[in-house]
Protein backbone atom coordinates (compact mmCIF):
# COMPACT_ATOMS: atom_id res chain seq x y z
CA UNK A 1 0.00 0.00 0.00
CA UNK A 2 1.36 3.41 -0.86
CA UNK A 3 1.32 6.14 1.76
CA UNK A 4 -1.24 8.91 1.56
CA UNK A 5 1.58 11.45 1.61
CA UNK A 6 5.08 10.69 0.53
CA UNK A 7 7.73 13.37 0.52
CA UNK A 8 10.81 12.34 -1.47
CA UNK A 9 14.15 14.17 -1.24
CA UNK A 10 12.45 17.54 -1.12
CA UNK A 11 14.65 20.63 -0.96
CA UNK A 12 13.68 24.24 -1.20
CA UNK A 13 15.88 27.30 -1.48
CA UNK A 14 14.30 30.74 -1.33
CA UNK A 15 14.98 33.56 -3.80
CA UNK A 16 17.98 34.65 -1.73
CA UNK A 17 19.45 31.16 -2.11
CA UNK A 18 18.95 30.16 1.54
CA UNK A 19 18.20 26.48 1.88
CA UNK A 20 14.95 26.24 3.86
CA UNK A 21 14.28 22.56 3.26
CA UNK A 22 17.24 20.24 2.95
CA UNK A 23 16.59 16.90 1.30
CA UNK A 24 13.57 15.81 3.31
CA UNK A 25 11.99 12.40 2.89
CA UNK A 26 9.13 11.05 4.94
CA UNK A 27 5.72 9.54 4.57
CA UNK A 28 2.39 9.79 6.33
CA UNK A 29 -0.10 6.94 6.36
CA UNK A 30 -3.69 7.47 5.31
CA UNK A 31 -6.02 8.64 8.05
CA UNK A 32 -3.22 9.49 10.48
CA UNK A 33 -2.00 12.74 11.93
CA UNK A 34 1.62 13.84 11.73
CA UNK A 35 2.85 16.75 13.81
CA UNK A 36 5.74 18.86 12.55
CA UNK A 37 7.87 20.35 15.30
CA UNK A 38 10.96 22.51 15.27
CA UNK A 39 12.32 25.93 16.09
CA UNK A 40 10.96 29.01 14.35
CA UNK A 41 12.61 29.14 10.95
CA UNK A 42 13.31 25.41 10.86
CA UNK A 43 11.16 25.01 7.75
CA UNK A 44 7.94 23.65 9.27
CA UNK A 45 5.56 25.99 7.48
CA UNK A 46 7.54 25.77 4.25
CA UNK A 47 7.29 22.00 4.31
CA UNK A 48 3.55 22.20 4.94
CA UNK A 49 3.10 24.61 2.06
CA UNK A 50 4.86 22.35 -0.43
CA UNK A 51 1.89 20.00 -0.08
CA UNK A 52 -0.68 22.38 -1.55
CA UNK A 53 1.89 23.94 -3.87
CA UNK A 54 1.94 27.29 -2.14
CA UNK A 55 5.69 26.57 -2.21
CA UNK A 56 7.31 24.86 -5.20
CA UNK A 57 10.19 22.61 -4.08
CA UNK A 58 13.51 23.29 -5.82
CA UNK A 59 14.07 19.57 -6.10
CA UNK A 60 12.43 16.34 -5.04
CA UNK A 61 8.81 15.35 -5.31
CA UNK A 62 5.68 14.99 -3.24
CA UNK A 63 3.31 12.14 -3.90
CA UNK A 64 -0.29 11.74 -2.79
CA UNK A 65 -1.21 8.07 -3.05
CA UNK A 66 1.70 7.69 -5.39
CA UNK A 67 0.71 10.57 -7.65
CA UNK A 68 2.91 13.66 -7.93
CA UNK A 69 1.20 16.81 -6.61
CA UNK A 70 2.58 18.72 -9.59
CA UNK A 71 0.38 16.63 -11.87
CA UNK A 72 -2.88 17.64 -10.13
CA UNK A 73 -5.04 20.51 -11.23
CA UNK A 74 -4.02 23.24 -8.76
CA UNK A 75 -7.54 24.27 -7.78
CA UNK A 76 -8.69 20.65 -7.35
CA UNK A 77 -5.59 19.82 -5.35
CA UNK A 78 -6.17 22.72 -2.97
CA UNK A 79 -9.86 22.02 -2.53
CA UNK A 80 -8.92 18.52 -1.48
CA UNK A 81 -6.66 19.96 1.24
CA UNK A 82 -8.24 21.86 4.08
CA UNK A 83 -6.00 24.66 5.32
CA UNK A 84 -6.03 26.21 8.77
CA UNK A 85 -3.61 28.88 9.98
CA UNK A 86 -2.93 30.59 13.27
CA UNK A 87 -4.36 33.98 12.30
CA UNK A 88 -7.39 32.09 10.90
CA UNK A 89 -7.62 34.45 7.91
CA UNK A 90 -11.40 34.58 8.27
CA UNK A 91 -13.03 36.83 5.71
CA UNK A 92 -14.06 39.91 7.69
CA UNK A 93 -16.75 40.90 5.19
CA UNK A 94 -18.62 37.59 5.42
CA UNK A 95 -20.73 36.13 8.19
CA UNK A 96 -19.57 32.98 9.93
CA UNK A 97 -21.78 30.74 7.78
CA UNK A 98 -20.53 32.30 4.56
CA UNK A 99 -16.93 32.00 5.68
CA UNK A 100 -17.49 28.30 6.10
CA UNK A 101 -19.35 27.83 2.83
CA UNK A 102 -17.26 30.00 0.52
CA UNK A 103 -15.41 27.01 -0.89
CA UNK A 104 -18.70 25.29 -1.65
CA UNK A 105 -20.01 28.48 -3.19
CA UNK A 106 -16.85 28.55 -5.32
CA UNK A 107 -17.64 25.03 -6.43
CA UNK A 108 -20.98 26.29 -7.67
CA UNK A 109 -23.20 24.51 -5.15
CA UNK A 110 -26.65 25.89 -4.51
CA UNK A 111 -27.16 28.44 -1.77
CA UNK A 112 -29.35 26.05 0.18
CA UNK A 113 -26.78 23.32 -0.05
CA UNK A 114 -24.06 25.72 1.10
CA UNK A 115 -26.02 26.87 4.14
CA UNK A 116 -27.06 23.39 5.16
CA UNK A 117 -23.51 22.08 4.99
CA UNK A 118 -22.19 25.19 6.71
CA UNK A 119 -24.55 24.76 9.67
CA UNK A 120 -23.75 21.07 9.83
CA UNK A 121 -20.04 21.89 10.06
CA UNK A 122 -20.52 24.56 12.69
CA UNK A 123 -22.23 21.92 14.76
CA UNK A 124 -19.30 19.56 14.19
CA UNK A 125 -16.79 22.08 15.53
CA UNK A 126 -18.99 22.86 18.50
CA UNK A 127 -20.58 26.16 17.50
CA UNK A 128 -24.37 26.37 17.74
CA UNK A 129 -25.49 27.56 14.26
CA UNK A 130 -28.53 29.35 15.67
CA UNK A 131 -26.34 31.76 17.61
CA UNK A 132 -23.18 31.85 15.47
CA UNK A 133 -24.12 31.47 11.80
CA UNK A 134 -25.07 35.10 11.19
CA UNK A 135 -22.31 36.74 13.20
CA UNK A 136 -19.40 38.58 11.64
CA UNK A 137 -15.98 37.12 12.57
CA UNK A 138 -14.88 40.15 14.58
CA UNK A 139 -17.49 39.35 17.21
CA UNK A 140 -15.94 35.97 17.99
CA UNK A 141 -13.33 35.00 20.56
CA UNK A 142 -10.01 33.55 19.46
CA UNK A 143 -11.10 29.99 20.10
CA UNK A 144 -14.39 30.47 18.28
CA UNK A 145 -12.54 31.90 15.28
CA UNK A 146 -10.30 28.87 15.13
CA UNK A 147 -13.37 26.66 15.20
CA UNK A 148 -14.81 28.57 12.26
CA UNK A 149 -11.45 28.29 10.47
CA UNK A 150 -11.52 24.55 11.01
CA UNK A 151 -15.12 24.24 9.81
CA UNK A 152 -14.17 26.18 6.69
CA UNK A 153 -11.23 23.87 6.05
CA UNK A 154 -13.55 20.87 6.28
CA UNK A 155 -16.25 22.37 4.05
CA UNK A 156 -15.40 20.60 0.81
CA UNK A 157 -14.80 17.37 2.73
CA UNK A 158 -11.12 17.25 1.78
CA UNK A 159 -9.09 14.12 2.19
CA UNK A 160 -6.17 16.04 3.68
CA UNK A 161 -5.94 18.69 6.34
CA UNK A 162 -3.01 21.09 6.65
CA UNK A 163 -2.84 23.01 9.89
CA UNK A 164 -0.24 25.65 10.61
CA UNK A 165 -0.14 26.33 14.35
CA UNK A 166 -3.92 26.42 14.48
CA UNK A 167 -4.01 26.81 18.25
CA UNK A 168 -0.85 28.88 18.65
CA UNK A 169 -2.53 32.09 19.71
CA UNK A 170 -4.92 30.64 22.28
CA UNK A 171 -4.69 30.58 26.06
CA UNK A 172 -3.82 27.19 27.58
CA UNK A 173 -7.34 26.30 28.69
CA UNK A 174 -9.03 27.20 25.43
CA UNK A 175 -6.24 25.38 23.68
CA UNK A 176 -6.84 22.25 25.73
CA UNK A 177 -10.55 22.36 24.87
CA UNK A 178 -9.71 22.75 21.20
CA UNK A 179 -7.26 19.88 21.38
CA UNK A 180 -9.95 17.65 22.84
CA UNK A 181 -12.34 18.68 20.11
CA UNK A 182 -9.68 18.12 17.42
CA UNK A 183 -8.67 14.73 18.76
CA UNK A 184 -12.23 13.57 18.79
CA UNK A 185 -12.92 15.04 15.36
CA UNK A 186 -9.79 13.64 13.71
CA UNK A 187 -10.38 10.15 15.04
CA UNK A 188 -13.88 10.21 13.59
CA UNK A 189 -13.19 11.85 10.24
CA UNK A 190 -10.09 9.83 9.28
CA UNK A 191 -8.42 12.68 7.48
CA UNK A 192 -4.74 12.59 6.74
CA UNK A 193 -3.42 15.52 8.73
CA UNK A 194 -0.22 17.54 8.83
CA UNK A 195 -0.10 19.74 11.89
CA UNK A 196 2.61 22.33 12.45
CA UNK A 197 2.99 23.17 16.11
CA UNK A 198 5.41 24.56 18.67
CA UNK A 199 3.86 22.59 21.44
CA UNK A 200 5.26 19.12 22.09
CA UNK A 201 2.33 18.30 24.37
CA UNK A 202 -0.10 19.09 21.59
CA UNK A 203 1.89 16.97 19.15
CA UNK A 204 1.95 14.00 21.52
CA UNK A 205 -1.73 14.38 22.26
CA UNK A 206 -2.90 14.61 18.66
CA UNK A 207 -0.38 12.96 16.38
CA UNK A 208 0.58 9.43 15.41
CA UNK A 209 3.89 10.62 14.05
CA UNK A 210 6.21 13.30 15.34
CA UNK A 211 8.35 15.01 12.74
CA UNK A 212 11.18 17.17 14.03
CA UNK A 213 12.92 19.65 11.75
CA UNK A 214 16.10 21.54 12.45
CA UNK A 215 17.49 24.13 10.04
CA UNK A 216 15.59 22.56 7.18
CA UNK A 217 16.79 19.04 7.90
CA UNK A 218 14.68 16.15 9.08
CA UNK A 219 15.83 15.09 12.54
CA UNK A 220 13.11 12.63 13.40
CA UNK A 221 9.97 11.04 12.12
CA UNK A 222 8.95 8.82 15.01
CA UNK A 223 5.94 7.59 16.90
CA UNK A 224 5.20 9.62 20.07
CA UNK A 225 6.58 6.94 22.39
CA UNK A 226 9.73 6.54 20.33
CA UNK A 227 10.12 10.28 20.27
CA UNK A 228 10.07 10.80 24.02
CA UNK A 229 12.28 7.76 24.59
CA UNK A 230 14.83 8.84 22.00
CA UNK A 231 18.46 9.27 23.11
CA UNK A 232 19.30 11.41 20.12
CA UNK A 233 20.81 14.57 21.71
CA UNK A 234 18.84 17.10 19.64
CA UNK A 235 15.57 15.27 20.25
CA UNK A 236 16.36 14.89 23.92
CA UNK A 237 17.08 18.58 24.31
CA UNK A 238 13.84 19.39 22.52
CA UNK A 239 11.86 17.14 24.88
CA UNK A 240 13.70 18.52 27.88
CA UNK A 241 12.79 22.09 26.95
CA UNK A 242 9.15 21.24 27.67
CA UNK A 243 9.66 19.49 30.95
CA UNK A 244 12.06 21.68 32.84
CA UNK A 245 9.52 23.44 35.03
CA UNK A 246 7.92 20.33 36.43
CA UNK A 247 11.04 18.83 37.89
CA UNK A 248 12.91 21.99 38.57
CA UNK A 249 10.61 24.81 39.70
CA UNK A 250 12.22 28.20 40.33
CA UNK A 251 13.56 28.48 43.90
CA UNK A 252 11.37 30.31 46.36
CA UNK A 253 12.20 33.87 47.24
CA UNK A 254 14.26 34.13 50.44
CA UNK A 255 12.20 35.62 53.32
CA UNK A 256 12.69 39.40 53.69
CA UNK A 257 15.18 40.35 56.39
CA UNK B 1 -28.03 84.26 -4.96
CA UNK B 2 -30.89 86.67 -5.07
CA UNK B 3 -34.35 85.64 -6.12
CA UNK B 4 -34.05 87.82 -9.21
CA UNK B 5 -31.00 85.93 -10.37
CA UNK B 6 -32.71 82.57 -10.06
CA UNK B 7 -35.74 83.94 -11.90
CA UNK B 8 -33.53 85.32 -14.63
CA UNK B 9 -31.14 82.37 -15.06
CA UNK B 10 -33.00 79.51 -13.39
CA UNK B 11 -33.66 77.53 -16.54
CA UNK B 12 -30.15 78.01 -17.80
CA UNK B 13 -28.64 77.02 -14.46
CA UNK B 14 -30.66 73.80 -14.53
CA UNK B 15 -29.57 72.89 -18.06
CA UNK B 16 -25.95 73.74 -17.36
CA UNK B 17 -25.99 71.77 -14.10
CA UNK B 18 -27.14 68.68 -15.95
CA UNK B 19 -24.50 69.26 -18.60
CA UNK B 20 -21.91 69.70 -15.85
CA UNK B 21 -22.96 66.46 -14.17
CA UNK B 22 -22.78 64.63 -17.46
CA UNK B 23 -19.24 65.84 -18.16
CA UNK B 24 -17.94 64.99 -14.71
CA UNK B 25 -19.92 61.75 -14.47
CA UNK B 26 -18.83 60.43 -17.86
CA UNK B 27 -15.24 61.32 -17.05
CA UNK B 28 -15.25 59.56 -13.66
CA UNK B 29 -16.95 56.49 -15.12
CA UNK B 30 -14.46 56.15 -17.96
CA UNK B 31 -11.56 56.75 -15.58
CA UNK B 32 -12.96 54.03 -13.29
CA UNK B 33 -13.25 51.62 -16.21
CA UNK B 34 -9.53 52.08 -16.84
CA UNK B 35 -8.12 52.68 -13.38
CA UNK B 36 -9.78 49.87 -11.41
CA UNK B 37 -8.60 47.06 -13.72
CA UNK B 38 -5.21 48.77 -13.95
CA UNK B 39 -5.04 48.99 -10.14
CA UNK B 40 -5.89 45.29 -9.86
CA UNK B 41 -3.16 44.47 -12.35
CA UNK B 42 -0.64 46.62 -10.44
CA UNK B 43 -1.55 44.88 -7.21
CA UNK B 44 -0.71 41.58 -8.93
CA UNK B 45 2.53 42.88 -10.48
CA UNK B 46 3.76 45.47 -7.99
CA UNK B 47 7.03 46.15 -9.81
CA UNK B 48 5.00 48.14 -12.32
CA UNK B 49 3.32 50.17 -9.61
CA UNK B 50 5.89 52.93 -9.36
CA UNK B 51 6.20 53.74 -13.06
CA UNK B 52 2.48 53.49 -13.79
CA UNK B 53 1.31 55.45 -10.77
CA UNK B 54 4.12 57.92 -11.53
CA UNK B 55 2.71 58.39 -15.02
CA UNK B 56 -0.78 59.05 -13.67
CA UNK B 57 0.83 61.49 -11.27
CA UNK B 58 2.47 63.39 -14.13
CA UNK B 59 -0.90 63.69 -15.89
CA UNK B 60 -2.18 65.28 -12.71
CA UNK B 61 0.45 68.04 -12.83
CA UNK B 62 -0.59 69.34 -16.25
CA UNK B 63 -2.52 72.59 -15.73
CA UNK B 64 -6.11 71.99 -16.76
CA UNK B 65 -6.36 74.91 -19.16
CA UNK B 66 -3.22 73.67 -20.92
CA UNK B 67 -4.61 70.13 -21.05
CA UNK B 68 -7.78 71.35 -22.79
CA UNK B 69 -5.56 73.32 -25.17
CA UNK B 70 -3.40 70.29 -26.00
CA UNK B 71 -6.41 68.17 -26.88
CA UNK B 72 -8.06 70.82 -29.05
CA UNK B 73 -6.13 70.09 -32.29
CA UNK B 74 -6.46 66.29 -32.06
CA UNK B 75 -8.50 64.77 -34.92
CA UNK B 76 -11.52 62.99 -33.45
CA UNK B 77 -11.44 64.69 -30.07
CA UNK B 78 -11.16 68.24 -31.30
CA UNK B 79 -14.40 68.01 -33.25
CA UNK B 80 -16.49 67.95 -30.14
CA UNK B 81 -15.75 70.11 -27.10
CA UNK B 82 -17.51 67.70 -24.73
CA UNK B 83 -15.18 64.91 -25.89
CA UNK B 84 -12.14 67.01 -25.03
CA UNK B 85 -13.58 67.81 -21.64
CA UNK B 86 -14.38 64.21 -20.80
CA UNK B 87 -10.96 62.93 -21.87
CA UNK B 88 -9.15 65.66 -19.96
CA UNK B 89 -11.24 65.17 -16.84
CA UNK B 90 -10.74 61.40 -16.93
CA UNK B 91 -7.01 61.93 -17.14
CA UNK B 92 -7.18 63.79 -13.83
CA UNK B 93 -9.51 61.21 -12.31
CA UNK B 94 -7.14 58.31 -13.06
CA UNK B 95 -4.63 58.87 -10.29
CA UNK B 96 -6.85 58.78 -7.18
CA UNK B 97 -8.78 55.73 -8.41
CA UNK B 98 -5.68 53.87 -9.57
CA UNK B 99 -3.71 54.60 -6.43
CA UNK B 100 -6.55 53.66 -4.10
CA UNK B 101 -7.40 50.46 -5.93
CA UNK B 102 -3.76 49.42 -5.78
CA UNK B 103 -3.34 50.39 -2.13
CA UNK B 104 -6.70 48.90 -1.18
CA UNK B 105 -5.85 45.48 -2.56
CA UNK B 106 -2.24 45.49 -1.38
CA UNK B 107 -3.44 46.50 2.07
CA UNK B 108 -5.55 43.39 2.60
CA UNK B 109 -4.23 41.19 5.39
CA UNK B 110 -1.75 38.69 3.93
CA UNK B 111 -3.30 35.79 5.80
CA UNK B 112 -6.66 36.40 4.11
CA UNK B 113 -5.11 36.32 0.65
CA UNK B 114 -3.08 33.26 1.55
CA UNK B 115 -6.12 31.40 2.79
CA UNK B 116 -8.10 32.35 -0.31
CA UNK B 117 -5.43 30.73 -2.46
CA UNK B 118 -4.98 27.73 -0.20
CA UNK B 119 -8.71 27.03 -0.10
CA UNK B 120 -8.64 26.69 -3.85
CA UNK B 121 -10.40 29.85 -4.99
CA UNK B 122 -9.64 30.64 -8.62
CA UNK B 123 -8.02 33.98 -9.44
CA UNK B 124 -11.34 35.45 -10.48
CA UNK B 125 -13.14 34.16 -7.38
CA UNK B 126 -10.43 35.61 -5.16
CA UNK B 127 -10.74 38.96 -6.96
CA UNK B 128 -14.51 39.26 -6.90
CA UNK B 129 -15.36 37.54 -3.63
CA UNK B 130 -12.46 38.67 -1.50
CA UNK B 131 -10.18 41.37 -2.86
CA UNK B 132 -12.61 43.82 -4.46
CA UNK B 133 -15.16 43.71 -1.61
CA UNK B 134 -12.41 44.27 0.95
CA UNK B 135 -10.79 47.03 -1.10
CA UNK B 136 -14.15 48.65 -1.87
CA UNK B 137 -13.97 51.38 0.79
CA UNK B 138 -10.57 52.46 -0.55
CA UNK B 139 -11.67 52.33 -4.17
CA UNK B 140 -14.76 54.37 -3.31
CA UNK B 141 -12.63 56.90 -1.46
CA UNK B 142 -10.58 57.30 -4.63
CA UNK B 143 -13.75 57.61 -6.66
CA UNK B 144 -14.95 60.28 -4.29
CA UNK B 145 -11.79 62.36 -4.61
CA UNK B 146 -11.92 61.93 -8.38
CA UNK B 147 -15.57 63.01 -8.54
CA UNK B 148 -15.10 66.11 -6.43
CA UNK B 149 -12.04 67.23 -8.42
CA UNK B 150 -13.78 66.51 -11.72
CA UNK B 151 -16.77 68.63 -10.76
CA UNK B 152 -14.37 71.43 -9.89
CA UNK B 153 -12.20 71.19 -13.00
CA UNK B 154 -15.24 70.76 -15.25
CA UNK B 155 -15.99 74.47 -14.76
CA UNK B 156 -12.84 75.20 -16.79
CA UNK B 157 -14.10 73.03 -19.64
CA UNK B 158 -16.33 75.94 -20.62
CA UNK B 159 -13.15 77.61 -21.89
CA UNK B 160 -13.13 75.22 -24.87
CA UNK B 161 -16.89 75.48 -25.26
CA UNK B 162 -17.81 72.20 -23.59
CA UNK B 163 -20.57 73.85 -21.58
CA UNK B 164 -21.38 73.17 -17.97
CA UNK B 165 -21.64 75.67 -15.13
CA UNK B 166 -18.28 77.17 -16.08
CA UNK B 167 -20.18 78.82 -18.88
CA UNK B 168 -21.88 81.21 -16.42
CA UNK B 169 -18.62 81.81 -14.60
CA UNK B 170 -16.71 82.73 -17.75
CA UNK B 171 -19.52 84.95 -18.93
CA UNK B 172 -19.67 86.60 -15.52
CA UNK B 173 -15.92 87.22 -15.53
CA UNK B 174 -16.03 88.65 -19.04
CA UNK B 175 -18.89 91.01 -18.26
CA UNK B 176 -17.59 91.82 -14.75
CA UNK B 177 -20.85 90.54 -13.32
CA UNK B 178 -20.22 88.89 -9.96
CA UNK B 179 -23.80 87.70 -9.71
CA UNK B 180 -23.38 85.69 -12.88
CA UNK B 181 -20.09 84.23 -11.55
CA UNK B 182 -21.91 83.15 -8.41
CA UNK B 183 -24.78 81.72 -10.46
CA UNK B 184 -22.25 79.27 -11.88
CA UNK B 185 -19.96 78.83 -8.88
CA UNK B 186 -22.56 78.15 -6.20
CA UNK B 187 -24.35 75.28 -8.00
CA UNK B 188 -20.95 73.80 -8.92
CA UNK B 189 -19.88 73.90 -5.27
CA UNK B 190 -23.19 72.41 -4.12
CA UNK B 191 -22.84 69.66 -6.71
CA UNK B 192 -19.38 68.80 -5.41
CA UNK B 193 -20.59 68.77 -1.80
CA UNK B 194 -23.56 66.56 -2.65
CA UNK B 195 -21.40 64.08 -4.57
CA UNK B 196 -18.92 64.03 -1.70
CA UNK B 197 -21.63 63.29 0.84
CA UNK B 198 -23.32 60.61 -1.24
CA UNK B 199 -20.12 58.74 -2.05
CA UNK B 200 -18.96 59.13 1.55
CA UNK B 201 -22.12 57.39 2.65
CA UNK B 202 -21.53 54.56 0.18
CA UNK B 203 -17.96 54.21 1.42
CA UNK B 204 -19.10 53.83 5.04
CA UNK B 205 -21.59 51.25 3.95
CA UNK B 206 -18.83 49.05 2.54
CA UNK B 207 -16.52 49.43 5.50
CA UNK B 208 -15.96 46.20 7.43
CA UNK B 209 -15.12 46.27 11.12
CA UNK B 210 -11.71 44.68 11.68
Amino acid sequence: MSSAIEIRDVSFANAQGRLLLDNISLSVEEGTTAAILGRSGSGKTTLLRTLNRMVQPTSGEILLHGKNVASFDLIKLRRNMGYVIQETGLFPHFTVERNVSLVLEAEGRSRQDCLRRSHELLQVVGLEPASFAKRPPHQLSGGQRQRVGLARALAADPEFLLMDEPLGALDPLTRAEMQDMLRDLLSRLKKTVLLVTHDLDEALYLAHRIILLNEGKLLACLSPTEFIASREPLIESYVRAFRRGWHNAAPEMPPPK
Amino acid sequence: MSAGLVAQYGGEIATLTIEHLWLAGAAVLSATAVAVPAGVWLARSPRWARPVIGLANILQTIPSLAMFGFLLPLPWLGEHAARIAIVALSAYALLPILRNTYAGIRGIDRSIIEVSCALGLTDAQRLFKVELPLAAPFILAGLRTATVTSIGIATIAAAVGAGGLGELIFRGVASVDNRLVLAGAIPAALLALAADAALGQLERWFKVPA
